[in-house]
C-alpha cells in the first residue's frame, strides 16, 4: 500500500535493490563483529591472545572499512546518478504543499488543457513524469515510497522530483516533514493508469463542473453557494472561485478526501463538512455543525455527483 | 583498601619521592580545612567538583528518566492505531520536548558532569581550575532546565520538532510563545555547555598530575579534550541560529522568509553545522568512559592507545564536514550530496578503529562479565548496529527513502542509546566506588542490564521495518490498515522492558548509594588509573608524578604514598585552595594556583541569568532585566574576588621544585581561558558572515535590494579608524603596565577610559551611518543581515563597556598593578578581539555589496 519495499517503478527499484544490497552486507558485518566479540570474551585466552595486538585494530578498524566502504561509495553515487533524473518528454505536473493538504496543477500541453484538482496524483503508465514541487506555508516534504524517494517542499524553492511508474495501480504519498498540527493527516492517492484512461482523465479533469441533475442536488448547489463555501474553494463552472483551499470540481472523483484520510463518498463527505474540526483538529476549514441532517445529505450528494 | 592488588615486591626507593616523612604537624588539618565542604543552608554554595559534579550527574539523570517518561506516553499513544490518549497537540509538544531534553538536558551536560566528576580525580588535580564557573553552569542549567521543562505541564512547550525548522516556527505559523521557551531556554543552556567546555580544555591543558604528558594523558581526558574543541566549534552555530530565529520572531527581521529575501534552508545549514558533530559531542565522551572500564575489566592495558586517540581527532575533524547529510532530501546538487554522501561514510573508519581497539584489548586480557562489562558488550553490539545503518543512510539514494521515516528514528536511538547511555550505565555501575561507600549491586546490576539490553532492541529493531514500509515520523496517530499496526506494539512493549530496566537501576541507586567524603568503597575493579587513588574533598592528600598511562599497576605503592603526603604539594602553600597548574605538554609544575571557594556568587548569578532568559520569554521585560542586570552585578561580585596576586614568595611543593603562587601571560589559566572564549566568539561571527553570505547567494541580484543606499566611504573609514584608536591605546596601556616594580601608573585608567570612548563611538557612528540611509532591518533579509552583524558588535562593545569600567574600578582600589595584572589582561584580550571583529565587521558590510557590483 504505502512501502518502500514494494516498489513500483525503475528508480524505486534501483532504491529497493540498494537497501537489500546493504542490509545483507551490514547484517554479514554485524554477525561477524558480534561473532568476534564474543569469541575475544569467551575463547580461552591461548586461543585469542594472537587478536590482541594493533595488527587487529588495523585490519579490523581501518583497512576493513576503507575497503567495504570503497566498494560501496561507488555504487550507491551511481544509484544516486541514475535515479530522480530529468527525461525529455516527461509529464509536468506542479505540487504546491499546504497545511495540510497538497493542491496539484497540470500545466497545459499539447492541445490539452491546464487544470487543478487536489490531494490526488494522476499519471499514465510507462510515461516519464517530472513533478515541481513547492510550499506555500512551511516546509513540507513529498513522499511516494513505491515510487521513489522523497524531495523536501520549501517556501520560495522550487524542486523537482523525477519518477516513471511501471506498474498500474493505486500508491500511497505521505508529507514526510513535520509540518504542525495536523501533519500527521496529510497523505495524498497516486493512481497509475494506462494511458488511454489517463487521456479520458485528463479530458474530464479540464471540464468543468457538472450541472445538477437533479433538483436534490441543485439545493445542495444553492446551500454550497449560501454557505459561502466558495470563497475557498473553486467549483469551475460555478461562481465558486475562491482560491484558498482544494479545488472541487471534480472532487465527486477523488478516491478519498481530507488529503487521503478516508473514502469518498456521500456519508464521509457530509461527516467531514460537518465535523472538520473534530477529525482533523487544526485544519483551516471550520466544522459546518449547524447544517440540518437533510441539507448536509444534499450538499454532500451534490459534492459526491461533482465526477 | 584503594591499593590494587598486585605483587609488592617492587619497592620505590625512599629518595626518589619529593616529600620526606613525617610530615609536619598539622600540615594536613590546614589542607582539609581550606577544601571542608559549606555547612547548613549554605551547602548549596559548594563550588567544588565532588559536590558539583554529583549534582551536575544526578540533574542530567533526573531529565533522563522525566525525557523518558515523555516516550513512554508516546509509545502508548502510538501502540495502536487512531489511539486518541493524547491531543495531537500534546503529542506534538511531547516529541519536540523528548527529543530538546534528551539532547540539550541530558545527554551533553550528562557527558559534561561525569567529567566534572571524573577529569580532576582521573588527573590528580585538586579541582578544575574555574570551580566557580562549574557552579555557575551547573545552576544555570538547573533551574532553566526545571522550569523549561516545566512548560510540558501548562501546554506551552515548543511544538515545532527538536530541530525547529523555519518557517513552521517563525512567528507567523507558531505565534504563541512556545517557540520562544525553546529559543530562549535552549539558547541560555548552551552558554552553560560552553562555559563547561572552557573549564575542560583548560582543566585538561593546564592541570595535570606531575609528569602525566599528552602521550600519558588517559583516553578519557583525551576524549573530553577534542568533545570541548567540538563544542567551541559547534555550538556557536545554534547559538547563532537561535539568536537569528528569536530576532526574527520578537523584531520581524526576516532571516528565513522567503518572501522578503530570507531563506528557511539557512536555518538548516546553521542547525546542523551544530546538530550533527552534536552526536559525536555526545558519543567521544562515551567512548572515552569505554576506554577506561575495558582495559580495567580485561586487566591490560588499552591495545592501541594512539590510533584510539587519533581517532577521536579524526572524528572531530570530520564530524565537521557531515551536516549536509540531514539535508539529502532538500534538493540539493547531486554533486554536493555525493561529497558529503562519501564525507559520511568515512567517519566509520574512526568508529572501527576504536571498537577494533576494545575487542584487541578484551583478547589480550581477561574479561571479567561484571556489570559494567556487559553494559559495554551491550554498547558494542548496539552501537556496532547503529554505525551500520548509519552507513546505509549515509548513502544519499537511501537517505532519500530512510530520511524523515521511522528507519531514522531507530537508527539515531541505536546511535544514542547505544552510543551513549549504554557506556553512561557502564560508567555509573564502573564508577560509583569512587563516589560512593558502597558500590551498586552486581546481582541487581545484571538485570538492569538485562531489561535494557532486551527492551532497546525489542524497541528499536522493528522499527527499521515500520519506516521502510513507509511510516513517517512525528506523527500522533497513524490509520488502520497500514500494516504497521503489529510492529508499533511491539515497540511499545519494548519501550516499557527498557523503562522497567531504568526503574531497577533507580531501586540499586537508592539501596546502595552512600555519598562518601573519605571513605569510599575503593578501588575494587583494581584498575588503574589516578581516580582509584585515596580521595576527599581535596582530591588526592599530594600530587603524583606518574611514569606511565597505567601509574596504579605499574607504580605499586602509589596510593600509600600519595595519601601519605609524599608527593608534591601534599598541604596548602596559600592556607586556602590550590591547584597545581603544570605545563600543557610534558605536564611539569608551573605555578600554584589559588582556587576560589564557595561563595553565593556564583549560584546568584545563575539563578539570575536564568530568571532574564526566562522572564524575557514570557514577555516581562522590565523584570526581566532587572535580572539580567542584577546577573551581571553577581558576576561582577564574584570576580572582584579572583584575581588575589602574589599573596606570598614562591612557595616548595618538594623534590626541589619552587614554583610562584602568582603569574600573568600566556602561562596563565585565565588567559588560555579567554583564547578560548575568543574563539567561540570568533566561530559566532563566522556564522553570522556565513549567513550574510547565504543569504547574498539567495539574493543575488537584489544585495542590496535596489531603493537600498550604501553609506558613503567616510563613515566606515571614521568607525575603523576610531575601532584601532581604542585598540593603540589599550596597547599603550599595556606598555605602561610593566614591570617587576608592582607599579600602578595613574594614566593607565585614563588611557582604558578614552579608549573606552573610541570605541562605543566606533559603534554609534556604524550604526548611525546605516540609519541614515534608512536601511530597514524588516523590509528584506539584506537589512536584517546588516543590523545583524551590527547588534552581534554592539553587544560586544558594551561587554567592553563593563569590562573597561571594572578594570578601572580595580586600578582605582589598588588591585591592579605590573605585576597583578590579569584583570587587565584579560579585558585586553577581549579588546582586541572586539576590535577585530568590529574591523572585519565594517569590511564586509560596506565592501562586499561594493565587490559584488551590486551599487
Amino acid at each position: 500500500m504505502q512501502s518502500a519495499l514494494d516498489p513500483a517503478g525503475g528508480d524505486a527499484w534501483d532504491l529497493y535493490w540498494l537497501t537489500i544490497v546493504m542490509t545483507v552486507g551490514a547484517t554479514l558485518i554485524f554477525i561477524f563483529v558480534t561473532a568476534l566479540l564474543l569469541y575475544v570474551v569467551f575463547a580461552p585466552p591461548e586461543r585469542r591472545a594472537w587478536l590482541g595486538t594493533r595488527r587487529t585494530i588495523v585490519y579490523g578498524g581501518l583497512a576493513f572499512p576503507i575497503v567495504t566502504l570503497s566498494l560501496l561509495l561507488p555504487y550507491g553515487l551511481v544509484v544516486m546518478r541514475n535515479t530522480d533524473v530529468p527525461r525529455p518528454g516527461a509529464l509536468q505536473i506542479e505540487v504546491i504543499g499546504e497545511q495540510y493538504w497538497w493542491r496539484v496543477r497540470y500545466p497545459a500541453e499539447g492541445g490539452q488543457d491546464e487544470f487543478s484538482t487536489a490531494n490526488e496524483i494522476v499519471v499514465p503508465v510507462g510515461r516519464p513524469i517530472t513533478v515541481s514541487v513547492t510550499a506555500a506555508d512551511v516546509i513540507h516534504s513529498f513522499w511516494i515510497p513505491n515510487l521513489g524517494g522523497k524531495i523536501d517542499m520549501i517556501p520560495g524553492r522550487l524542486n523537482r522530483f523525477n519518477f516513471t511508474a511501471e506498474r498500474p495501480g493505486v500508491y500511497r504519498g505521505i508529507c514526510a516533514e513535520f509540518c504542525g498540527a495536523q501533519h500527521a493527516r496529510m497523505a495524498f492517492d497516486v493512481m497509475v493508469l494506462e494511458p488511454a484512461a489517463f487521456d479520458a482523465w485528463r479530458k474530464t479533469q479540464a471540464q468543468p463542473a457538472q450541472e445538477p441533475a437533479i433538483p436534490f442536488l441543485a439545493r445542495g448547489r444553492d446551500l454550497f453557494r449560501s454557505g459561502g463555501c466558495g470563497s475557498c474553494h473553486v467549483v469551475r463552472g460555478t461562481e465558486a472561485n475562491g482560491q484558498f483551499g482544494p479545488d472541487l470540481t471534480h472532487v465527486g472523483s477523488r478516491r478519498t478526501i481530507g488529503a487521503g484520510q478516508f473514502p469518498n463518498n456521500v456519508g464521509t463527505l457530509a461527516g467531514w463538512i460537518a465535523n472538520v474540526q473534530h477529525i482533523k483538529p487544526g485544519a483551516k476549514m471550520p466544522s459546518y455543525g449547524s447544517l440540518t441532517g437533510e441539507d448536509l445529505r444534499a450538499m454532500a450528494g451534490y459534492l459526491e455527483s461533482l465526477k | 583498601m584503594n591499593a590494587p592488588e598486585l605483587p609488592k615486591s617492587f619497592e620505590r626507593r625512599e629518595s626518589e619521592l619529593p616529600n620526606p616523612l613525617p610530615r609536619p604537624e598539622g600540615e594536613f588539618e590546614a589542607l582539609k580545612k581550606a577544601w571542608e565542604a559549606p555547612r547548613g543552608l549554605s551547602f548549596i554554595t559548594a563550588v567544588n567538583n565532588t559536590y558539583v559534579g554529583l549534582w551536575y550527574v544526578g540533574t542530567a539523570f533526573l531529565f533522563f528518566i522525566l525525557a523518558g517518561i515523555l516516550s513512554l506516553i508516546m509509545r502508548t499513544q502510538l501502540a495502536v492505531p487512531e489511539n486518541d490518549l493524547v491531543s495531537h497537540s500534546l503529542y506534538n509538544q511531547l516529541f519536540t520536548m523528548h527529543g530538546t531534553v534528551m539532547m540539550f538536558l541530558f545527554a551533553v551536560p550528562a557527558v559534561e558532569a561525569a567529567s566534572v566528576y571524573l577529569l580532576p580525580n582521573m588527573q590528580a588535580a585538586r579541582d578544575l581550575p574555574f570551580p566557580r564557573l562549574s557552579a555557575y553552569a551547573f545552576w544555570a542549567y538547573f533551574v532553566g532546565g526545571l522550569v523549561f521543562f516545566g512548560t510540558i505541564f501548562f501546554g506551552l512547550s515548543p511544538d515545532g520538532g527538536w530541530f525547529m525548522y523555519p518557517p513552521l516556527t517563525s512567528t507567523k505559523y507558531s505565534p504563541a510563545e512556545n517557540a520562544d521557551w525553546w529559543l530562549l531556554g535552549i539558547g541560555f543552556i548552551e552558554i552553560s555547555a560552553i562555559a563547561g567546555a572552557i573549564e575542560i580544555i583548560v582543566g585538561v591543558m593546564k592541570t595535570r598530575a606531575v609528569g602525566m604528558s599528552l602521550d600519558k594523558l588517559p583516553v578519557y581526558s583525551w576524549a573530553m579534550l577534542v568533545f570541548a574543541v567540538m563544542i567551541v566549534i559547534g555550538f556557536p552555530a545554534i547559538i547563532l541560529g537561535t539568536l537569528l530565529l528569536e530576532m526574527e520572531r520578537a523584531f520581524d527581521w526576516p532571516f528565513f522568509i522567503a518572501e522578503r529575501g530570507g531563506d528557511p534552508l539557512l536555518w538548516q545549514h546553521l542547525f546542523w553545522f551544530f546538530g550533527h558533530p552534536e552526536v559525536y559531542i555526545i558519543f567521544l565522551p562515551a567512548t572515552g568512559m569505554v576506554s577506561m572500564i575495558v582495559p580495567a575489566m580485561a586487566q591490560t592495558p588499552l591495545v592501541g592507545y594512539r590510533l584510539v586517540v587519533l581517532a577521536l581527532i579524526a572524528t572531530g575533524f570530520l564530524s565537521f564536514g557531515l551536516w549536509v547529510h540531514h539535508m539529502f532530501a532538500t534538493g540539493l546538487p547531486k554533486m554536493s550530496l555525493g561529497f558529503f554522501s562519501a564525507a559520511s561514510t568515512a567517519v566509520a573508519v574512526p568508529s572501527g578503529i576504536q571498537v577494533f581497539a576494545w575487542i584487541a584489548t578484551i583478547a589480550s586480557g581477561r574479561m571479567k562479565l561484571t556489570t559494567p562489562s556487559l553494559f559495554v558488550i551491550g554498547f558494542l553490539f548496539i552501537f556496532t548496529l547503529g554505525g551500520l545503518t548509519g552507513v546505509m543512510v549515509a548513502m544519499a539514494p537511501f537517505d532519500w527513502q530512510a530520511h524523515d521515516s521511522y528507519f531514522v528514528v531507530a537508527h539515531l536511538h541505536y546511535v544514542l542509546i547505544g552510543g551513549m547511555v549504554f557506556p553512561l550505565f557502564a560508567a555509573i555501575y564502573y564508577w560509583v566506588p569512587v563516589a560512593s561507600k558502597r558500590p551498586l549491586s552486581e546481582r541487581v546490576g545484571r538485570w538492569v542490564f538485562g531489561l535494557m539490553f532486551l527492551g532497546m532492541n525489542v524497541t528499536f529493531l522493528p522499527m527499521h521495518i515500520t519506516g521502510l514500509i513507509g511510516m513517517p515520523r512525528r506523527v500522533y496517530t497513524y490509520p488502520v490498515g497500514m500494516g504497521w499496526d503489529e510492529l508499533n506494539l511491539v515497540s511499545t512493549i519494548g519501550a516499557f522492558m527498557l523503562a522497567a530496566g531504568v526503574a531497577l537501576f533507580l531501586f540499586d541507586m537508592a539501596r546502595n548509594f552512600r555519598f562518601a567524603g573519605e571513605d569510599n568503597a575503593g578501588n575494587v575493579w583494581n584498575a588503574s588509573t589516578l581516580e582509584w587513588l585515596p580521595n576527599g574533598n581535596y582530591n588526592t592528600r599530594s600530587i603524583p608524578s606518574v611514569v606511565s598511562r597505567d601509574p596504579l599497576w605499574d607504580q605499586p605503592n602509589l596510593s600509600k604514598d600519595v595519601k601519605d603526603g609524599r608527593y608534591y604539594l601534599p598541604g596548602t602553600a596559600t592556607g586556602g585552595r590550590e591547584a597545581l597548574v603544570t605545563s600543557p605538554f610534558d605536564a611539569r609544575p608551573q605555578y600554584i594556583l589559588q582556587v576560589p571557594g564557595p561563595g553565593w556568587q556564583p549560584v546568584l548569578a545563575a539563578v539570575f541569568t536564568a530568571a532574564f532568559f526566562l522572564l524575557l520569554t514570557v514577555k516581562f521585560i522590565f523584570t526581566s532585566v532587572i535580572c539580567g542586570v542584577l546577573a551581571v552585578a553577581c558576576v561582577i561580585w564574584w570576580l572582584w574576588e579572583t584575581d588575589p596576586g602574589p599573596v606570598r614568595p614562591p612557595a616548595d611543593i618538594g623534590g626541589g621544585i619552587v614554583v610562584p603562587v602568582y603569574v600573568t601571560g600566556p602561562m596563565n589559566h585565565s588567559w588560555w581561558a579567554m583564547i578560548v572564549l575568543m574563539v567561540v566568539c570568533g566561530m559566532i561571527f563566522t556564522c553570522l558572515i556565513f549567513s550574510y553570505l547565504f543569504l547574498w547567494l539567495v539574493n543575488p541580484g537584489a544585495w542590496p535590494p535596489r531603493e537600498v543606499e550604501i553609506p558613503q566611504w567616510i563613515w566606515p573609514s571614521l568607525s575603523g579608524f576610531l575601532y584601532i584608536g581604542s585598540a593603540i591605546l589599550i596597547a599603550s596601556a599595556s606598555r605602561l603596565l610593566k614591570g617587576d616594580d608592582r607599579r600602578s601608573p595613574r594614566s593607565v585608567p585614563i588611557l582604558i577610559g578614552t579608549a573606552l570612548l573610541l570605541l562605543a563611538g566606533a559603534s554609534t557612528v556604524d550604526l548611525w551611518a546605516q540609519w541614515h540611509t534608512g536601511l530597514s532591518p524588516s523590509a528584506h533579509a539584506y537589512g536584517a543581515a546588516v543590523y545583524a552583524i551590527l547588534s552581534l558588535q554592539i553587544f560586544f562593545v558594551l561587554t567592553t563597556l563593563v569590562m573597561g569600567p571594572y578594570t578601572i574600578a580595580r586600578g582605582l582600589t589598588g588591585k591592579l598593578d605590573s605585576v597583578r595584572r590579569t584583570t587587565f589582561d584579560n579585558t585586553m584580550l577581549f579588546w582586541y578581539y572586539t576590535v577585530g571583529q568590529g574591523l572585519v565587521g565594517l569590511m564586509v558590510v560596506h565592501g562586499f555589496p561594493r565587490l559584488t557590483g551590486g551599487v
